[in-house]
């Protein structure tokens, strides 16, 4: 199958490969360019776990295909925290209120989120689940994912 | 620094990792040279396969092997049995276990009949296109009570009918009860349930290294030791030679702990036959029919009861579904049938089940795995007791609690773990008093619900009960070191699927060392790091190896003392362990690192004393002669749309005890998965099949597990009842949370629609808004 050049960055980095059409985006970003902090649920849009921003807005990086990516901006659970070694406001806010158990779900959550509470910086609870609600995580119950996003959206505030 | 560990809400060690995208999953796995598999799956429920044609994928470019069963030669064996049933007097069973790849036969869907290993997963796929297989559908079995008649087809044609077990277990005299009996209340229940749906699905990475002549295994198994055993045994190498890895797991919820999937069978094996790493991740639609599920019971059960109430004997009759094979022995009926009795103190009971193969996947343990089942029964027959002997459903279940002075309380059948049942401790009463206190029954039934019915809305509410047999043997290990740093090692042969092993055996660790449990660095699942230990299930994880963890930091604690009192020239008794370090009571100024203390262990010159070991360090085991009992009760308040019958919980309350507490955090985070999974079962999940076999919901589009909107805020309360079965106290508690949640709805909805008043009841799970309906305007 013929290869297409693609030129994406991804947490700040520029990479350029050669690809088949066919390949999801999700792929290319887990076993092309090896982060695999993105992690695969479903395979059809619905879990979330997938989830990436594109050029600021979450997608599921396993509906769309990295050719598809070309000329893109991309940000990965992988850059996230400050630097290595530290965790961002979100990450720290999901450890402290216990928002993972297994953390397949983590990844895709914590991209929804950091998009959500740039837009929604004081959400209610209800708002909270409205965004969570396309991100399924079988684990925990919600409640405590819940609970370390408004954690988190207090200590974003209080820090401006 | 807290010198208490045990009990404190610590965050966990294991986030870091997890939320920067730094842990490592089997699909992470990524090996120079690795090949991908994929596998052809059968498309009918029961089918002949007449023949496979294969040319035109072995001629695609980039493939490198399509294994059809006839090429595995002698490997091809069914099996293994991974739990054999427990020696119950007059039972019935008849195994059939599952093959790698079908031969001649595929008898459900989903069920591999080719595997092609390519160089990418891609090519894989695009080469299962190329395979042509001739099928001659054959009758579907698939309807329970269709598949025990005398004229039902059969899943496997060389035994006489569809039954794979029959057992019968025995307390009391149920018929001397039932005549001397007040009332007699006999119903029929349907109780369905569905598929686990971990968010990682199953996978597996297999490497051989022929210049080091071992084999390695990444794999999502609850189970890593097991699986490492078995696949020394059958690819003819020693276990030395095999490492199997289960790193971090994207939930297991059971259906992790079956093995030998087919999978796990044929990866490992190419992989060594092609001398080239191999991995095999199942995808969404795979896992609705290639990963076990659990489904239907179909029970038909009569409760007897004196005037005033009181339960003087329960006699139930079931048939399961266990799918096509039967591989989990009786675990699921079992559990059934031992937890039905409930938190009652019930003198007879006489239960009937009939295991029976049916052309769908195998049916295992998810969650719960088959308690909820007993559970449902149980509360229901108590709900309509109370009904007829004129109670309120509080008192008539408060009158039945055993009481406290009666632990242990022996029911005399026999469980899962071979022995017989026996609730090794609880108090009950406390538990039900909790829930109507947080729930606020009263004021629900005297003001509030009349108040909501005035105003034409259907509030209801529901209180019921359960038990929880957890904490199972055989055994479990562990091994803890002090290392050089003064850092210490645990060591556990379990798996970890998110529930919180790192920090909750760090606490262990850290409350007889005297060290920060960020300092214990804990490995689960890896064979070379730890190699004797059976698995993560029946909530036993933090029961028996916490105690196996418990036993090893004791011992390595009593090195550290004896050590330290050589040192010091002084006696034990004159020494404090705390901060990471030995120092003389009173003397702070005298003391000895940890670190230090490991290096003057593990000398480079001199002599270790002739009866002592090097180091500090211990491997400890423990395995419980019984399971410990945990137990709880659920509340809720819900109110109907009565047009739509689209449910909102207002109010959800959980009182469990399960023992002394390690981690209240990591044990909140556990319920409230539990009551999720509960939920999803009670209102949202249903395993859609066709007459002939067909999965109609098989992706996450069309089977409805709970998302943030559909799992309400809840209330985690705890009453602490220590097990006398252990050294910790504890008692497990992955599973409660999942167990009462349909018993619960089915009262709640009830009591919102007022439907005993029209001689409607509920006897079913899962409901829907659709299925609600059809109940309650009579078509039950």
């Amino acid at each position: 199958m013929s290869r297409i050049p693609v030129t994406v960055t991804v947490n700040g980095v520029a990479h350029r490969r050669e690809v088949e059409p066919r390949l999801l985006l999700s792929d290319f970003l887990r076993h092309e360019l090896g982060l695999t902090g993105t992690h695969v649920g479903c395979e059809h849009g619905v879990c979330g776990a997938c989830t990436i921003r594109l050029d600021g807005a979450p997608v599921r990086s396993c509906l769309i295909f990295a050719v598809q990516a070309d000329g893109h901006a991309i940000a990965t659970v992988e850059g996230l925290a400050p630097t290595r070694g530290t965790l961002s406001v979100l990450q720290q806010a999901f450890q402290d209120a216990h928002g993972l158990q297994c953390g397949y779900c983590t990844p895709g959550i914590l991209m929804t989120v950091s998009a959500f509470l740039e837009e929604t910086p004081d959400p209610s609870e209800e708002e909270v689940r409205h965004a969570l609600s396309g991100n399924l995580c079988r684990c925990t119950g919600y409640q405590h994912i819940v609970d370390a996003v408004l954690l988190a959206a207090r200590r974003l505030r209080e820090a401006r | 620094m807290e010198t208490r560990h045990i009990g404190r809400p610590l965050t966990r060690n294991e986030d870091p990792r997890l939320l920067t995208g730094r842990a490592l999953f089997v699909d992470d796995v990524e090996l120079p040279g690795m090949l991908h598999a994929a596998f052809l799956r059968s498309p009918h429920a029961h089918a002949e396969i007449r023949a496979v044609d294969t040319a035109a994928a072995k001629a695609r470019a980039g493939v490198l092997a399509v294994i059809t069963a006839d090429d595995l030669g002698e490997y091809w064996k069914p099996g293994p049995l991974l739990v054999p049933p427990p020696p119950i007097a007059g039972m019935t069973f008849r195994q059939r276990c599952q093959v790698p790849l079908a031969k001649g036969v595929v008898r459900h869907l989903g069920e591999p009949i080719v595997m092609v290993v390519a160089e990418s997963r891609y090519v894989a796929e695009d080469a299962l296109g190329d395979i042509v297989v001739d099928y001659a559908p054959l009758p579907v079995v698939g309807d329970l009570e269709a598949a025990v008649a005398p004229a039902s087809p059969r899943v496997h044609p060389d035994l006489p009918d569809n039954i794979a077990a029959e057992v019968v277990q025995r307390k009391g005299d149920y018929a001397a009860a039932r005549a001397r009996a007040a009332h007699v209340i006999r119903r029929r229940f349907l109780y369905d349930r569905g598929a686990s749906i971990p968010m990682e699905t199953r996978g597996i990475v297999a490497a051989w290294d022929g210049k080091a002549d071992r084999l390695t295994v990444w794999d999502t198994t609850q189970a890593p030791v097991v699986i490492r055993n078995g696949l020394a045994a059958m690819l003819g190498l020693s276990e030395r030679q095999v490492r199997v890895i289960a790193p971090f797991i994207g939930g297991g919820f059971g259906p992790k702990m079956m093995m030998f999937y087919p999978e796990e069978v044929l990866v490992p094996w190419i992989a060594l036959r092609l001398e080239r790493p191999v991995k095999w991740i199942e995808d969404r639609l795979e896992h609705f029919t290639a990963t076990t599920h659990e489904r239907g019971q179909i029970h038909e059960a009569e409760i007897a009861l004196d005037a005033e109430g009181r339960v003087l004997g329960v006699r139930d009759e079931f048939l399961m579904d266990t799918g096509a094979y039967n591989p989990y022995g009786l675990t699921v009926p079992l559990n059934s049938q031992c937890t039905l009795l409930n938190c009652y103190d019930i003198a007879a009971y006489e239960s009937r089940f009939r295991a029976v193969y049916t052309n769908r996947t195998l049916v295992t343990p998810y969650r719960g795995a088959g308690r909820q089942h007993g559970v449902f029964v149980m509360e229901r027959l108590m709900d309509a007791a109370a009904r007829v002997v004129g109670l309120d459903r509080i008192e008539i279940r408060r009158r039945n609690l055993i009481p406290p002075d009666r632990f242990p309380y022996r029911n005399e059948i026999i469980f899962q773990d071979f022995a017989p049942l026996t609730y090794d401790s609880g108090n009950y009463a406390p538990i039900l008093g909790k829930a109507l206190d947080a729930i606020g029954y009263d004021r629900f039934v005297a003001e509030e619900q009349p108040k909501a019915r005035a105003e034409g809305r259907h509030l209801g509410l529901g209180l019921v009960m359960y038990v929880e047999g957890t904490g199972i043997g055989p055994y479990e290990g562990a091994k803890v070191r002090v290392q050089s740093s003064g850092k210490v090692t645990l060591a556990t042969g379990i798996g970890t699927q998110g529930q919180g092993h790192f920090t909750a055996f760090a606490q262990v660790v850290a409350e007889q060392l005297g060290v920060d449990p960020r300092d214990v660095e804990v490995t689960t699942g890896d064979t070379d790091q730890f190699d004797w230990g059976v698995g993560t299930f029946a909530s036993r994880g933090a029961v028996v190896a916490g105690a196996a963890t418990h036993g090893a930091a004791t011992a390595v604690r009593a090195k550290i003392l004896k050590a330290a009192a050589e040192h010091f020239e002084c006696a034990e008794a004159d020494l404090v362990l705390e901060e990471g370090k030995v120092s003389i009571a009173g003397v702070p100024e005298r003391h000895i690192t940890l670190g230090a203390l490991a290096q003057l262990a593990n000398p480079l010159r001199g002599a270790v004393k002739p009866g002592t070991e090097p180091g500090l360090e211990a491997t400890s085991y423990f395995g419980p002669e019984m399971g410990a009992t945990a137990a709880g009760a659920h509340a809720m308040v819900i109110e109907l749309d009565a047009e739509t019958m689209r449910p909102t919980i207002l109010r959800y309350v959980v009182v469990h005890d399960c023992g002394t507490v390690l981690n209240p955090l990591i044990l909140a985070g556990q319920v409230q998965g539990g009551v999720a999974q509960g939920i999803g079962n009670a209102f949202f999940e249903q395993l859609a099949w066709t007459e002939d076999g067909q999965l109609l919901n098989a992706s996450l589009a069309d089977y409805l597990i709970p998302t943030a909107l559909d799992v309400p805020r809840m209330e985690v309360l705890h009453t602490e009842t220590p097990s006398p079965l252990n050294p910790l106290g504890t008692k497990g508690a992955g599973e409660g949370g999942a167990i009462p949640v349909g018993a619960l709805f089915a009262q709640a909805i009830e009591d919102a629609l007022d439907l005993p008043a029209r001689g409607i009841e509920v006897t079913e799970i899962p409901l829907s808004p659709s299925r609600l309906w059809e109940i309650a305007h009579g078509d039950g």
